[in-house]
């Protein structure tokens, strides 16, 4: 990595002690000798496992459940039904007014996912709790279901969940996040050229080294200490503290080294099932998933759909910018309603474009359910943008480069979601690309700057 | 049937945080009697090196070498609040916390020098080597370790500091949109070169030049460490990383890492990494949030090589083989030269 001092060098203090300074990790001794303790490094004596049984259909009715061949079998402690969660409905961010509560902890009337939670077993070995779980016995009434986010819009689509009528999430905007800015139809009228493409993508999974999980032990005193791999402390305590009804100071989590993260453990998955467990049994209760569940069961990146459809002047200036965003919640929400809005925010992105026209959905499939990753609702909409801007350039017979020089964002442009641009650097960045790359552009945008409207 | 070169270019931008319900972190710093500092977060450390950057914004603010510095991560009892690691949000919101807290705790650690000393506090400052001297004066001094020392010992003072960073609730405009739900942005530019075999679909990503703009690298080391991985990830996007194949189809979807595709070291790329440093107005010494934006430019920097060099476009992502030989397909069949 080389640093390129001369940009914003007069915005900069240099002379710092130990900000600037590359000092060593002072965990990485720890990390590259196996001495840092996860929280599965921790030994509790009397440890149980707890196993799921897990939805096998993409969406079913439950007609009954029979779980009293497993707790017969050698090694079980305890069997958990919907029945045994005080609070058997969540939703993440609902702390913070969003919601509906629309998951349940463990399903007893209807799944509608493949892999949802419906039993857990608890047992003295992963291996009894696993057989356990083999033996639990669900009837199923299964039911069609819809995995298209354009197929789940339509009128008289299967219905994912009662809790968002429609499939959609419900935004105090109605069905959609919508942006507008300027007067799109007359930017497209002024335009030289107009393309509309689509653009999608499948889900990615977050691929941590380190699978979910968590190990709870009962502290004696009515209190449970939590050792999770959790990315936010207070999203687990506070979800739990509802769910089980239990006020928060019996709660007590302890993390903070994780063995990365990429957004696939901002959920609140196993934490509350496990305290229920340890609180129900009184002994240390282990839910850590397998590699299958970390790559099968939990929220991976959404799937999108992305419509963008672009009037350009000849001379390069984009004119009229319409987006329609779809992003595939899967069965619930988890984060996936705030992935949608900031999807909204962020277009037309890194551009000066006057008129803007956004709508993005969040959409309920029976797919595994979508949540927080690395670039949460902004990866696949650069994808898109920025393949529509090679089209765009192509399409007008410029270099790609330098038609992103005439419409990138400067200090003091408005943005489509009325921000004002600060601090913008997109002009220096592709100087230097072009600069490092040998990428030829002319002498005039080599001159411009992010922080005037002159050149 | 040939190799053929591509190249491609992308740019982007990318908001710091996650402002949905208000974006809070906390932070509270204390002095041991021997003069290193605590700090007690109930943040979380990814493996991205959020102790060390901490450590070192606390440093930085106090006046002492960044290994006087604890960090205790992440325990609901003893830490204060925060919303969480994600949404690049850590560097930027827990270290504005941090700062905060370090600065009291420097006030009144300067408070206690001053005494011992006989001068005012204002006329202090520090040598970022342990010791507090006066300004323009620099035999009149005393260590840190002194100065901790006569705080627990004869003043009985606390030299302890609370900090605090929120980002107010934005709450988005039904109408037009109005809202800010991220503060400062991050940016990028990348060019890729790619070759692509006609015959096999196969893509080899041969360099990327990624030029990224961070606000201000705080530890460049641990700087590089994330803008290279995050750069492996972005190409990983690109080319190889799926659930489902077949998607919306949940069939076929990978359940361990010889199933799930990502690239391996034979498959890195030659990786070129350029920093450009524009001080954020609200960030930890003009930190941004660079951690998530840095793997996403690659994506269409990557998909724009395939285009160039093979004349299709592909607009799914994950861009396998398959795709882009049912492109060429296409394209020979009616020279049209896009598809799916």
């Amino acid at each position: 990595m080389e640093l390129r001092k001369s940009y914003f060098a007069d915005e900069r203090k240099d002379d710092l002690h130990e900000i600037g300074q590359s000092r060593p990790r002072s965990d990485a001794p720890g990390h590259v000798t196996g001495k840092t303790v996860y929280f599965a490094d921790r030994t509790f004596p009397d440890l149980l496992h707890l196993k799921m049984v897990r939805s096998p259909h993409h969406h079913a009715n439950i007609r009954s459940i029979d779980t009293s061949e497993a707790e017969k079998h050698p090694g079980v402690i305890r069997v958990l039904t919907a029945k045994d969660v005080p609070h058997n409905v969540y939703t993440i961010l609902i702390l913070i007014q969003v919601g509906p509560e629309d998951e349940t902890v463990l399903a007893d009337k209807k799944v509608s996912w493949k892999g949802e939670a419906v039993v857990a077993v608890v047992a003295t070995s992963e291996r009894a709790a696993q057989e356990a779980a083999a033996k639990v016995k669900v009837d199923y009434e299964v039911l069609p279901a819809v995995f298209d986010v354009l197929e789940a819009l339509e009128p008289g689509a299967v219905q994912v969940n009662e809790h968002h009528p429609g499939n959609y999430y419900h935004y105090d905007s109605g069905d959609h996040r919508k942006v507008r800015f300027g007067d799109i139809e007359a930017g497209f009228a002024m335009a030289d050229h107009i393309l509309e493409e689509t653009y999608s993508s499948s889900p990615i999974e977050q691929a941590p080294t380190e699978t979910t999980g968590c190990i709870v032990a009962p502290e004696g005193n009515d209190r449970f200490t939590c050792y999770t791999n959790t990315q936010a402390m207070f999203f687990t305590l506070d979800n739990a503290s509802i769910i089980l009804q239990m006020p928060g100071h019996k709660l007590h989590m302890v993390g903070g080294t994780v063995g990365g993260g990429f957004g696939g453990k901002v959920d609140v998955i196993v934490e509350p099932i496990a305290i229920l467990a340890a609180k129900l049994t009184g002994r240390p209760v282990s839910f850590i998933y397998s590699r299958e569940e970390e790559m099968q069961i939990s929220s991976p990146r959404a799937a999108e759909k992305i419509i963008i459809r672009d009037g350009v002047m000849d001379d390069g200036r984009l004119v009229a910018r319409q987006v329609t965003g779809y992003t595939d919640a899967g069965a619930y929400s988890r984060h996936s309603p705030y992935g949608a809005q900031k999807g909204a925010a962020h277009y037309p992105g890194p551009y000066t474009v006057p008129n803007v026209w956004i709508d993005t959905y969040c959409v309920y499939t029976n797919r595994t359910p979508s949540s927080a990753m690395r670039g949460f609702g902004v990866t696949i909409a650069d994808f898109a943008l920025e393949v529509q801007m090679d089209k765009l350039a192509r399409l007008i017979g410029m270099d790609p480069l330098e038609f992103r020089f005439i419409n990138a964002y400067r200090d003091g442009d408005m943005k489509a979601h009325r921000q004002p641009t600060e601090g913008a650097a997109l002009i220096e960045c592709m100087q230097e690309a072009a600069r490092v790359s040998n990428w030829p552009v002319a002498q005039k945008y080599l001159d411009m700057s992010s922080r005037t409207r002159e050149a | 049937m040939a190799m053929k070169q591509g190249r491609g270019v992308a740019a982007i931008n990318y908001p710091t945080g996650m402002n949905l319900g208000g974006d809070p972190s906390q932070a509270l710093v204390h002095s041991t009697p021997t003069g290193n500092f605590m700090v007690s977060l109930s943040s979380v450390d990814l493996g991205q090196g959020l102790k060390q950057v901490m450590s070192q914004i606390c440093a930085e603010t106090i006046g002492v070498p960044t290994e006087c510095v604890i960090i205790d991560t992440a325990d609901t009892d003893t830490g204060p609040h925060c919303m969480g690691t994600f949404a690049s949000r850590g560097t930027h919101r827990i270290g504005n916390a941090v700062l905060q807290a370090a600065q009291e705790a420097r006030q009144v650690m300067l408070e206690v020098a001053a005494e011992e000393l006989e001068v005012n506090a204002s006329d202090l400052e520090t040598d970022g080597e342990g010791n507090i001297h006066v300004k323009g004066a620099p035999q009149k001094s005393i260590s840190i370790f002194d100065t901790a020392l006569a705080a627990h010992f004869k003043q009985g003072r606390s030299i302890s500091g609370r900090g605090m960073f929120l980002v107010q609730r934005s709450f988005p405009d039904t109408e037009t949109g109005a809202m800010k739900p991220a503060t400062c942005y991050a940016h990028a530019c990348v060019v890729a070169d790619v070759e692509v075999d006609d015959e096999t679909g196969e893509v080899t990503v041969q360099s990327v030049k990624n030029v990224y703009e961070v606000g201000r690298a705080l530890n460049p080391k641990m700087v590089e460490q994330q803008l290279v991985g995050g750069s492996w990830m972005g190409i990983s996007h690109a080319l190889y990383e799926t659930t489902e194949p077949y998607y919306p189809n949940r069939d076929h979807g990978g359940t361990d890492f010889n199933q799930y595709l990502m690239p391996g070291p034979g498959d890195l790329a030659e990786t070129e990494t350029y920093v450009l440093e524009r001080p954020s107005s609200d960030g930890p010494y003009g930190a941004k949030g660079p951690g998530e934006m840095c793997a996403n430019p690659q994506i269409p920097a990557v998909a724009n090589a395939i285009f160039d060099a093979v004349g299709v476009r592909i607009d799914t992502m994950p861009i396998t083989p398959e795709r882009i030989l049912r492109a060429l397909k296409a394209k020979a069949a009616t020279g049209e030269s896009r598809t799916q």
